[in-house]
């Protein structure tokens, strides 16, 4: 699992059956401390975030189509949660609670 | 997923069998500022995709599910136009782009 | 995939024996202008390419999913020939040109 921001929202009208009804958002995979550390990715919302929020992606099969109940979805990236905070050595360097 | 655009088309007669029909597109990533990330890549597509077209697609192993016939040894795969792709207060879709052009040629 | 030239062969007796009768092809990435990149693979060949086809390779597990390779040792598979390719309409690469 990687941590991520969502920067955006993609409307797909063609695509195939198994994308069909999934929310698609661009995320991107931040350091903890928020800084970007790798490519833009797209990835199934599973859990009704949006633009801002820093959150959790799985990237990987086997755990994909777990979570979409599907053996044979060909997905990879989906969205599992919201992060609150992140403490790293002892000290948060991101905390939304307190936002 | 990935975001991307297809800038070319590729013939191959020569395939590993269960690929009859299937097409095989330049993809150029995009980041969400819709500049290119990283270099170009081959996808098989099943798609009606064709050259200009955002789309959106998936690498690994993940890219032969996407397809009618699973097992072939593919690594990328378009899934989907993008219609739009809203991100930083734009239109990644909605925003001018340039076909890279073959050298030489104007 | 990436866009490959094949480069050479490699030639290894001693290797495991899930690899024997396999054709090793010594691949340089190319990109869409054709452009040789500093870049190179061992990729099992599936399609009967030779030195100087430009050929598809694809890598990762997706690799693993052809009869030569299935349930083998293998990370990169050339599984296309190329005859052409174009941007923007007109031809970067004419296998048939010459």
């Amino acid at each position: 699992m990687f941590l991520a921001e969502v920067v955006g929202t993609v409307v797909s009208p063609i695509q195939i059956p198994m994308l069909d009804g999934k929310k698609l958002l661009i995320v991107r995979p931040v350091h903890p401390d928020g800084t970007r550390t790798a490519k833009t990715k797209i990835a199934i919302d599973g859990i009704g975030a949006g633009t801002g929020d820093r959150v959790l992606v799985i990237d990987e099969g086997n755990s994909a189509r777990q979570l979409l109940g599907d053996p044979d979805a060909p997905a990879r990236t989906v969205i599992v949660g919201f992060v609150d905070a992140v403490e790293v050595g002892g000290e948060l360097v991101f905390d939304h609670r307190t936002d | 997923m990935y975001l991307g655009r297809v800038i070319g088309r590729v013939v191959a007669t020569t395939q590993y069998k269960g690929m009859e029909g299937v097409k095989l597109q330049i993809v150029q990533p995009l980041d969400e500022d819709g500049a290119p990330q990283g270099g170009s890549l081959v996808c098989c597509s099943e798609l009606a995709t064709g050259p200009g077209d955002l789309i959106h697609y998936e690498d690994g192993r993940e890219a032969a599910v996407a397809l009618t016939e699973t097992y072939v040894p593919v690594d990328a795969t378009i899934v989907g136009f993008v219609e739009q792709a809203w991100a930083n207060d734009q239109d990644i879709a909605a925003k001018a782009w340039t076909a890279p052009k073959a050298k030489g040629s104007r | 995939m990436l866009i490959a030239k094949v480069v050479g062969s490699v030639v290894a007796s001693q290797k495991d024996e899930k690899l024997t009768d396999r054709k090793f092809l010594v691949c340089q990435v190319h990109d869409h202008h054709n452009e040789p990149q500093n870049q190179y693979v061992v990729a099992v060949d599936s399609v009967g390419a030779g030195t100087g086809d430009l050929v598809l390779y694809a890598s990762g597990s997706s690799a693993r999913q052809t009869e030569l390779t299935d349930g083998r040792p293998c990370d990169a598979v050339v599984m296309a020939i190329i005859d052409s390719w174009d941007l923007d309409g007109t031809n970067v690469f004419e296998k048939w040109s010459d």
